[in-house]
């Protein structure tokens, strides 16, 4: 296995800074930190710094920094201190969401549940008290995947897809929750549902969420749940995040 | 102001320019025109800039109007166009007339046609652009009936202007440059690749284009393990079944599928050009070879104003002429 992190071209404009060959919460909040300390650096020829699940990529132009500039620089603020144990990175924020579990919000509730080898309540109380972050956005615009949930929820994804999951699903596998910003087939278990509309064109934040951004899950009753039905963001709270 | 009005238009036809950057971060792809030389050739036939928007044509017939004197750019994909009677050239800008109707006819040659006017289009914008982007939700395909504002053309009387020919609609040789993914494949694998030929699939769209071949997939190493990483325009993706798909303008911003490499940039719009069976094969360059021929898009535009001349007028666009009866016979034949 080559060694992490690692710089690699991509296409003929963009470097990878790979931290991990799998998904890993650690790697995922060190390359969270990383990116954003490089935005911070603002070297000029950076255009854009994007993350994933596992790596930062960095588009440049050519005319206004040298490949090997460019993987100097990077290079050096990878050196400059140890990720993994940075804790400063920017301002964390958590989002609270209201959301309605089981039932017809969540018709696979109970056969997750029973592949991570829970009984319904017990498996919302767990589920809902889960603090996940934003390990990437992507698939479409403004949907997040979430982790990591404890072990017991390694469930992986059906064979066979759900032909359609609405907007606000949130589907879990693999020890993640995905939030679907529209609607969507999956494979994932469509456990809850939210109100929450991730992507807003006209909005003056058309994006609700950032990578690095921890999201809990609240249960709500289906009466405080549709009452949240006409608010964009489905009644979700967001607070800058302390530690607990 | 003045109004485009679209009378007849063909299935998947959009609003387009040279997309939206900075989003990748939040999953949307830059999106854009699939053959963004194109834009750059209309904003060089009409002297705008590089907010140039366009309608892009794919295969689709339009027909429209103008209900003030506008200059068009015909760009891209050939197309047979004809307006008061006229046949136009193609890869050239002419006036037209208030309510003169434009009828533009795929050809078979290239997918996407493309036509500009000469006071812009002036939808409102979105995320700072104008542009549809289906798989991200934003726009939508164009209707007949539909109306779009136009500025007024300032400068209706210019003297239409020609493109030196371009062969991007012809399928050929693309060139790419391996990526991160690229040690997945064995050398034997890799060989085999750049030895295929390839005709451009059926199953192709904004998003992606797929591409057959005789012979064994391409299958990577490991391939189920890859954790999802950036996508960029032109990587050439392995599905599970090893079958390529270059990822185009509407990609998705990551993905777990491996990928061979990346088709550059200058090559990507022979990818989404190409008609179905037409033949394209893959040839590997070096990364300083890529860098060499690279050109941002502001110095391709000043080339290309550079390179255009002016558009003399053609015995063949005359009215009534055999040559024109003859070619309208043929489109004829070919709807049927």
């Amino acid at each position: 296995m080559a060694q992490m992190p690692q710089i690699a071209p991509i296409g003929t404009e963009g470097y990878l800074v790979r931290f991990a060959d799998r998904l890993d919460d650690g790697a995922n909040r060190a390359l969270v930190g990383f990116a954003a300390a490089l935005e911070a650096e603002e070297i000029d020829g950076i255009v854009e710094v994007s993350t994933a699940l596992a790596s930062v990529f960095v588009r440049f132009d050519a005319l206004r920094i040298a490949r090997a500039d460019l993987v100097a620089r990077l290079q050096g603020l990878l050196d400059s201190r140890d990720w993994k144990t940075e804790s400063n990175i920017a301002k964390k924020r958590l989002w609270r969401v209201p959301t309605l579990y089981g039932g017809a919000a969540g018709p696979q509730l109970a056969e997750a549940a029973k592949l991570a080898g829970l009984r319904e309540e017990a498996a919302v109380r767990e589920l809902s008290a889960a603090r996940v972050r934003v390990l990437a956005i992507g698939f479409a615009p403004g949907q997040p995947y979430l982790g990591m949930l404890p072990e017991r929820w390694d469930v992986p994804r059906q064979t066979e897809l759900t032909p359609r999951v609405p907007q606000g699903a949130l589907v879990l596998a693999v020890r993640q929750f995905c939030l679907f910003a529209n609607e969507t087939p999956t494979g994932w278990r469509h456990i809850a549902s939210t109100h929450m509309k991730l992507f807003r064109p006209e909005a003056e934040a058309p994006f609700a969420l950032r990578p690095g951004d921890e999201m809990i899950f609240e249960p709500v009753s289906e009466h405080d749940w549709a009452l949240l039905e006409t608010d964009p963001l489905g009644g979700a709270q967001l607070a800058e995040a302390g530690d607990a | 102001m003045p109004e485009l009005l679209l009378h007849q238009i063909g299935p998947n036809a959009s609003l387009q320019d040279l997309g939206r950057e900075g989003y990748l971060r939040f999953g949307l792809s830059r999106g854009g025109a699939m053959d963004r030389l194109a834009l750059l050739e209309a904003a060089a036939l009409l002297g705008q800039g590089l907010d140039i928007a366009a309608i892009e044509l794919p295969s689709a017939p339009v027909t429209l109007s103008v209900d003030a004197p506008q200059r068009v750019a015909l760009t891209g994909a050939p197309m047979l166009a004809e307006a008061g009677g006229r046949s136009l050239q193609w890869g050239a800008s002419h006036l037209l007339e208030a309510g003169e109707a434009l009828s533009l006819r795929p050809t078979g040659r290239g997918l996407y046609g493309y036509i500009a006017f000469g006071g812009g289009i002036e939808t409102d914008l979105t995320l700072g652009r104008r542009s549809a982007h289906f798989t991200g939700g934003l726009g939508r395909a164009l209707a007949a009936g539909d109306v779009l504002p136009l500025g007024a053309d300032n400068k209706p009387s210019a003297p239409p202007r020609k493109l030196a020919a371009d062969n991007r609609f012809d399928g050929g040789r693309i060139r790419f440059v391996t990526g991160p993914q690229t040690e997945l494949y064995s050398a034997e694998t890799r060989a085999a690749f750049g030895a295929a030929r390839f005709v451009k699939s059926s199953h192709a769209n904004r998003q992606a284009a797929k591409l057959d071949h005789q012979g064994a997939p391409f299958a990577a190493d490991g391939q189920l393990g890859v954790v999802s990483e950036v996508i960029v325009p032109g990587d050439i993706q392995m599905t599970g079944a090893g079958e390529p798909f270059v990822l185009l303008a509407e990609h998705q911003t990551m993905g777990g599928y491996p990928r061979i490499g990346a088709v550059i940039g200058q090559d990507i719009a022979r990818v989404a050009q190409a008609s179905v069976g037409v033949e394209l094969w893959f040839e590997q360059i070096s990364l300083e070879e890529a860098d060499r021929l690279y050109t941002p898009e502001n110095e391709l535009l000043r080339r290309i104003r550079d390179a255009s001349e002016p558009l003399l007028r053609d015995p063949r666009e005359m009215n009534g002429l055999l040559g024109y009866q003859l070619i309208s016979g043929m489109i004829t034949g070919q709807e049927d």
